[in-house]
């Protein structure tokens, strides 16, 4: 079968420092005179690196990898936002790129205005919207608001009237960005079900997402990248394989290079790591709502009859959100000399989807015998706490617990 | 599949690639994009479409108390409210353009760094919703003129021509800042500074024959001082520049664009990674 999509040798370089971002005229113009350090300081960045592969026509293909593998400036160049530094793509048929739901929208605009606003954006023409609006409008469930601003829609809302105009959209091929992690799980699921339905009628879909299990499901093949390289591309479950083996390595934080520490050393945590939830392969993160292992690698010089270990999780403002001290759960934990681990074991992860970081303090018949701030860097990913497919909205909360209205 | 388009992606060379079939392909989008910011611009005010001739006329009023009347500035025979006024309503339009379209990039980041499309769009659909504001302040120039007792003129029907024009100037300055200011943000602190020096290097509330001999071409450098020019004579029968000062201020325009597009579309391949 032909391909549609094929991508060449394809590198895109940032310059770091002076270089990037933008800067005051006069800054320059003082510069210009003496001999430019621009270029000495400005450090690269090969956000993508000689990356090369090809699409056929009609396949769904699942882009993976962990933050900062190249992903986003992947797509940012399939969808032409930015130009690559070298190499080339080559697409054939209509693009239809979807980095983010709702671009475009104004909030001042009503719900009826912004499709058309939206759709424009998207490259629709007007008569194409015109033909498919009674549809966008019942997909997304908003007909009673359509001439009310989106500034006083909810954020479901929001979310669902953007989806719908990209989702009918109608390209030859479908760029796709992490757009899912946004709305209710209700709402992800038709969205999801929506890009199925693309996928069936022949259309080629480059999906990125963090979410396993709707790559798993979408997409019968996948690139993995990592540090902006292609490392694996084939079939789906064999590139999740390779992926799991790069996120292990990212799952566990090392410990033993930390100077910044307190206490005797008498047991010292060499290591955190962030198991997940061992059924849905999550590692590396942890998913609301389900169970979640995290596991602290020890060290001690001589056996010890009662440790007591925590792991304080702060997030990112610094404001502890909970606290998983295995004096509050009451469990005994007893250490022999040398290596081993402790692994603290969440029924139901309680925390908001975002990143977190966990403080990790041992102490030994009260004597702090190692203390590591900012120990590790922990994922929550969104997942359906109350199991109602709905999560609290952002800005109303940050832990979940279970309760009942009667 | 329609196999109608073939993308291909890969770093630019040389100076200009505009596609007109791209462009006119997202007509939509300018129209919407127009729209948008004239809805927006007025959402919430209270005297709506009154802000459109509220600075037109008020520097008029201040103009023909302290030129007018107190300095005695000549006017070409005509009273000098209506000659300032006919001045100021292209003039108006073409600092507010030019100051929308300058800082049009940097507020429409989010489009610009999500979204493909032409970018051309943005700065000119910014200058273009100002032609709402430019025909109710015609409007008004209709009821001056009315008021004054001034005749119809053939000339008068080039007004649309050089409504055009003012159009063109907006571009041919617009283009450059608007993609200057994404990478130097000074550029909105100088905007407002310039266009007051700009206003006095533009026969607005002086005549254009105040200015005589060779000094008439470097004047005429600045393309809005031909079009100003032209407009008062097109519609007040005042004498305008000769023809070769204009031709000058025609060259300028032309080449103020190009330059402007050659610069867009330098920067244009790194809007997204600099905003």
């Amino acid at each position: 079968m032909s391909s549609t999509v094929v991508v060449d040798h394809l590198s895109k370089r940032y310059r770091l420092g002076s270089g990037g971002g933008y800067r005051r005229l006069t800054e320059v113009l003082a510069n210009r005179g003496r001999h430019s350090s621009d270029s000495a300081q400005a450090k690269d960045l090969w956000a993508l690196q000689d990356v090369s592969f090809e699409v056929s026509e009609g396949d769904v293909v699942g882009i993976i990898g962990r933050n900062g593998a190249g992903k986003s400036t992947l797509l940012k160049i399939l969808s032409r936002i930015t130009e690559p530094t070298s190499g080339r793509a080559t697409l054939r048929g209509r693009v239809g790129s979807l980095l983010e739901v709702g671009t475009g929208f104004h909030p001042e605009l009503t719900g009826r205005e912004n499709v058309f606003l939206n759709g424009a954006v998207l490259g629709m023409r007007k008569s194409d919207i015109l033909a498919r609006f009674d549809e966008i409008v019942a997909f997304a469930e908003v007909e009673r608001f359509l001439d009310t601003p989106v500034k006083r829609y909810s954020s479901g809302m929001y979310v669902r009237l953007a989806f719908a105009v990209a989702a009918h959209l109608e390209p030859d091929i479908l760029v796709v960005d992490e757009v899912l992690a946004v709305g209710d799980t209700a709402f992800q699921k038709k969205c999801l079900g929506k890009m199925g339905d693309v996928a069936k009628s022949g259309r080629t879909v480059l999906f990125v997402s963090h979410n396993m299990a709707a790559v798993r499901s979408l997409c019968p093949r996948g690139v993995l990248l990592d540090r902006g390289e292609i490392v694996a591309g084939g079939a789906i479950e064999q590139v999740l394989r390779q992926y799991l083996a790069v996120v292990d390595e990212l799952q566990t934080h090392d410990l033993q290079n930390r100077r910044d520490r307190e206490g005797d050393g008498r047991v010292r945590a060499v290591a955190i790591e962030v198991i997940g939830d061992p059924e849905e392969r999550t590692a590396g993160s942890l998913v609301c709502g389900r169970p979640g292992m995290l596991r602290v690698k020890l060290e001690a010089e001589q056996p010890v009859a009662e440790l007591r270990a925590a792991l304080s999780i702060t997030n990112e403002r610094h404001e502890g959100v909970l606290q998983l001290d295995s004096t509050l759960s009451g469990d005994r934990l007893s250490l022999a000399s040398g290596r081993s681990t402790v692994t603290c074991m969440l029924d139901r992860v309680p925390l908001m989807p975002g990143r977190y970081s966990a403080n990790v303090y041992l102490e030994v018949s009260g004597v702090i015998t190692d203390w590591v701030q900012e120990a590790a860097v922990i994922e929550v990913q969104e997942g359906d706490f109350y199991g109602t497919g709905r999560l609290p909205a952002p800005g109303y909360g940050s832990v979940m617990a279970r309760f009942r209205w009667a | 599949m329609s196999t109608a388009e073939t993308i291909v992606i890969e770093p630019r060379r040389g100076l200009v690639r505009i596609s007109a079939r791209e462009l006119w392909h997202y007509r939509d989008l300018f129209t919407i994009l127009t729209w948008r910011d004239v809805k927006v611009r007025y959402q919430q005010t209270v005297f709506g479409a009154l802000w459109a001739v509220l600075q037109p006329v008020l520097l008029m009023l201040v103009f023909a108390v302290f030129l007018g009347r107190l300095a005695d500035v000549p006017s070409a025979g005509v009273p000098y409210p209506l000659f300032a006024y006919c001045a100021l309503v292209p003039w108006t339009f073409f600092s507010q353009g030019l100051a929308g379209s300058a800082q049009s990039l940097v507020e429409n980041e989010r489009l610009v760094t999500k979204v493909y499309f032409p970018r051309l769009l943005v700065p000119t659909a910014a200058a273009a919703s100002y032609v709402v504001d430019f025909l109710i302040g015609h409007v008004l120039l209709v009821g001056m003129l009315v008021h004054y007792g001034v005749g119809l003129r053939a000339t008068m029907l080039l007004v649309p021509l050089l409504a055009l024009g003012v159009f063109a100037a907006i571009a041919s300055y617009g283009l450059g800042l608007a993609a200057l200011n994404v990478r130097y943000r000074d550029v909105r602190y100088a905007i407002p500074f310039a266009l007051q020096l700009l206003l006095f290097l533009t026969p607005v509330v002086y005549p254009a024959t105040l200015v005589t001999g060779g000094w008439r071409y470097a004047y005429a450098v600045n393309p809005m001082a031909g079009l100003i020019d032209l407009y008062r004579w097109a519609i007040l029968g005042t004498e305008r520049l000769p023809g070769s000062v204009l031709a000058v201020s025609a060259f300028a325009a032309v080449a103020l664009l190009l330059l402007g597009i050659v610069y867009f579309q330098r920067v244009e391949r790194s809007f997204a990674d600099v905003i």
